[in-house]
């Protein structure tokens, strides 16, 4: 503290190196010097000293151990439910829109599943998205985009029901409907649910930052009150040839327990919140990442039976079927995907499935080169059959459904992983704010009352 | 104009008298700017069917000279006469490999689409094109199913018979100089022009002044939306009207239409009318303002396939084939007909 301050509101003057007149501080200071020429002076500042240093190292320790473990469970309860609903949203807005192509393929009278596919995944959209509205500021990034999704996805289920409509009149006016759907989806709702899924995710990734870094302020202080602890306990053996002095060496047996439970317990928190983070979080977001893939893969590929070359792009000056080029991009990614989450599985439980899926995303890529050549061949029946058609005709639904299985199991056991890691994390900080400041100031009383034994031999 | 004249129209009394005379004045006005249009159109052309190899140019050049259509016997609807070899070569190709490959499409209702509740394996695609798709199979290999199917997209046509992925487009494909160049017809099969689509409700009265400040749709490449320019070029229709609204197809329109986004719609009669039937609350605005002839287009050069499918055609149209196609699909929403256009020949 500045020996200014005592003069209060007084700028002008510039500090002076040497203070022309005695300040409180300088009074303080001569009053501490002229005390520390006795014995008894020189102990009550000892155990001054070491009261505030040991309630400061336990002050922090709470205060420091509160900031991270609030922040794990921000991690647990908090901001990775939130993100695994933004995940769930975009998912199921993809899958929405997959299974009103797979139903439009199926001609003027959907079957129930994939009605009901549809309906359920529209269903959980706008249930998350209320809940993700309830835990997120109003003006907000999060707050913009859901909005802006809350007025697309009325907007995007009204195109989907004239699409409907008219294809069961069987007007192929409900195909263009559809696509025109499908665009917006794609180019609009998708688009905005990845965003707020990408914010969810830095928020995620900002608890993580508040939960593990070690405590070094804290352990600053812990250090240094032992260290003058054990300083004042030396000096007193050597004033005194008295070896323990109890009222001391319970305050430093209780600062080496707060100490210790402070390390070993954040290094334990941190080791399972890191590999929450390393097994669960990252695998989570590969897996849900290839499972978006997958879904756009499939709607677009029932696209290119419904439009049939309504639309096309041009790729490298050679014009092709817009539709079957998404396809193509949809199915690297996800073979990319796949390939990072067998890359970031830490046990077979985990890759197992992803491998399942690695495999029936081959035979998919297979039959739907098959599809495509009785497509371009002219037989779109054998093409249809290829892409929905039963079991015997080895249509590509099957392979998607494995992959989809597959992702899903995948994606249940990381988030098992996650749970039980980040869990473990958290638990392992659970009583240490509290325990270490009492102990602190059992040893604060410990190191008051040794040095106050002492003091009581001067009366 | 056989069966334009033909169509149905349901106006009473005074108002309708004068209202004729009005579109018979404005038909005139039409007829006599139409020579404009048709050339201004080859020229605006359609981007994608610029893409033709230059190998062929200098054997195109001569033919497209020839070609005017407003100069009798110049006509671009005039197809390579009957006299002559109609075996060999590309129809030779056909009946070698027993499938006639057939571009189509599947979008224009009553033309070439696909009806999701026709649960019939045999004939998922069905309308007034595919009829004649089958028609000219069965002439040339006996069975009406010795057919192959292709659903392209409209700025694919060309492309398409060109890599020889087709070996015919069937697919409501006017007839135009322009493409000439690129591709062979076969005669005239059916009769239409461009024509204006906007809600019964809508004060748009047709290709004119009414359409300033709207919105007009039509599809990327196709002949309505060079029309749609060179008419604001010529001040046919006002500055203003917003004609930035293109789509894949001419169907997704409709749905702008129907949404909202847009004011009013430019195709083909024929495609505006099987749109209309989709939709009972929009309707066809004023007389067709251009002339238009569907064909069947070809390689450029294969002159026996041509000469092939024009019999084919001239059998059609005297069987009935045609009319009973033709009442089956187009009927209620065209009106009845007088018959196919008359072929043209060299």
């Amino acid at each position: 503290m500045p020996p200014q301050q005592t003069r209060g509101a007084a700028p002008p003057v510039p500090a002076p190196p040497a203070p022309p007149r005695r300040t409180a501080w300088a009074e303080g200071v001569d009053r501490l010097r002229a005390a520390a020429t006795t014995e008894p002076g020189r102990l009550r500042i000892i155990g001054a000293v070491l009261a505030l240093l040991v309630v400061a190292f336990g002050a922090t320790t709470a205060w420091q151990m509160t900031d991270r473990s609030a922040a794990a469970d921000d991690v647990l309860h908090s901001s990775q439910p939130l993100s695994a609903d933004a995940a769930d949203i975009y998912r199921s807005l993809a899958d929405a829109n997959t299974a009103a192509s797979s139903g439009f393929l199926a001609g003027g009278e959907e079957p129930a599943a994939v009605r009901d596919r549809y309906e359920r995944n529209i269903r959980t959209a706008a249930q998350k998205l209320v809940t993700a509205a309830a835990s997120t500021d109003p003006g907000t990034r999060s707050a913009e985009t859901i909005k802006k999704l809350n007025t697309l996805l009325p907007q995007y289920k009204g195109l989907i029901e004239r699409a409907r409509a008219n294809n069961r009149q069987g007007f192929p006016l409900g195909g263009a409907y559809l696509r025109y759907a499908n665009e917006k989806m794609q180019t609009e709702m998708l688009p905005e649910a990845e965003n707020l899924y990408t914010t969810e995710n830095e928020r995620l990734r900002d608890d993580y930052d508040a939960a593990t870094p070690y405590p070094w302020i804290a352990i600053a202080f812990g250090v240094l009150a032992l260290a003058a602890l054990a300083w004042a306990q030396r000096r007193n053996y050597r004033l005194t040839n008295r070896v323990f002095n109890h009222g001391m060496l319970a305050a430093t047996a209780a600062s080496v327990v707060v100490l210790l439970w402070l390390v070993v317990g954040h290094t334990v928190a941190r080791s399972g919140l890191n590999s929450s983070y390393d097994d669960g979080v990252r695998s989570l977001n590969v897996l849900h990442d290839a499972s978006i893939a997958s879904l756009k893969a499939r709607g677009n590929e029932n696209l290119t039976l419904v439009s049939r070359g309504a639309e096309t792009t041009s790729v490298n000056g050679v014009s092709k079927d817009k539709y079957d080029v998404d396809f193509e991009k949809q199915m690297d990614l996800l073979a990319k995907k796949l390939t990072a989450a067998d890359a970031l599985a830490d046990d077979s439980a985990g890759r197992t499935p992803v491998n399942g899926a690695n495999a029936s995303m081959k035979e998919w890529l297979k039959r739907h080169g098959e599809a495509r050549d009785e497509d371009d061949d002219g037989n779109y029946q054998r093409a249809l059959d290829k892409i929905i058609g039963s079991k015997e005709s080895k249509p590509t639904s099957e392979c998607f459904d494995l992959v989809d299985q597959n992702l899903d199991k995948a994606l249940t056991h990381e988030q098992r992983q996650f749970s039980a890691d980040a869990g473990g994390g958290r638990d392992a900080m659970t009583g240490l704010p509290a325990g270490a400041a009492l102990l602190a100031v059992l040893a604060a009383a410990g190191a008051v009352l040794g040095i106050g034994r002492r003091l009581s031999e001067y009366r | 104009m056989e069966e334009r004249g033909t169509r149905k129209v349901s106006l009473r009394g005074w108002g309708g008298v004068a209202t004729m005379a009005v579109a018979c004045a404005l038909t005139v006005v039409f007829a006599l700017l139409l020579p404009l249009t048709q050339r201004g159109g080859a020229v605006g052309g359609d981007g994608s069917t610029g893409a033709g190899p230059g190998g062929v140019a200098a054997g195109v050049q001569a033919r497209a000279d020839d070609c005017d259509a407003d100069v009798e016997g110049k006509e671009p609807e005039r197809s390579v006469s009957r006299s002559g070899s109609d075996s060999g070569g590309a129809v030779q190709a056909i009946m070698d490999r027993g499938y006639v490959s057939v571009g189509v499409d599947q979008n224009s209702y009553r033309w070439g689409y696909r009806d999701p509740n026709n649960l019939d394996e045999s004939s998922e695609l069905e309308g007034f094109d595919i009829d004649l798709a089958h028609e000219i199979a069965r002439e040339i290999l006996g069975s009406p199913d010795k057919i192959r199917f292709k659903a392209i997209p409209t700025n694919q046509r060309i492309p398409a018979i060109q890599r020889g992925d087709v070996d015919m487009v069937v697919r409501t494909m006017t007839i135009s100089c322009e493409r000439l160049k690129d591709v062979d017809f076969s005669t005239a099969y059916f009769q239409t022009g461009q024509q204006v689509l906007a809600p019964k409700a809508s004060d748009i009265d047709g290709f004119d002044k009414s359409l300033g400040g709207k919105r007009v749709c039509s599809a990327a490449g196709s002949t309505a939306e060079s029309a749609l320019k060179q008419g604001r070029t010529d001040r046919k229709i006002p500055a203003d009207t917003d004609i930035s609204e293109t789509v894949p197809n001419q169907l997704d329109c409709l749905v702008r239409l129907q949404l909202g986004e847009v004011d009013a719609v430019v195709t083909d009669g024929a495609l505006a009318a099987s749109q209309a039937a989709q939709d009972p609350t929009v309707q066809l605005k004023g007389e067709p303002f251009t002339k238009e002839y569907y064909g069947v287009a070809m390689k450029k050069g294969s002159d026996e396939l041509v000469r092939r499918v024009n019999g084919i055609l001239e059998d059609y149209r005297k069987s009935g084939g045609w009319q009973k196609s033709y009442d089956h699909w187009l009927k209620q929403a065209l009106g009845a007909s007088e018959g196919p256009p008359a072929p043209k020949y060299k």
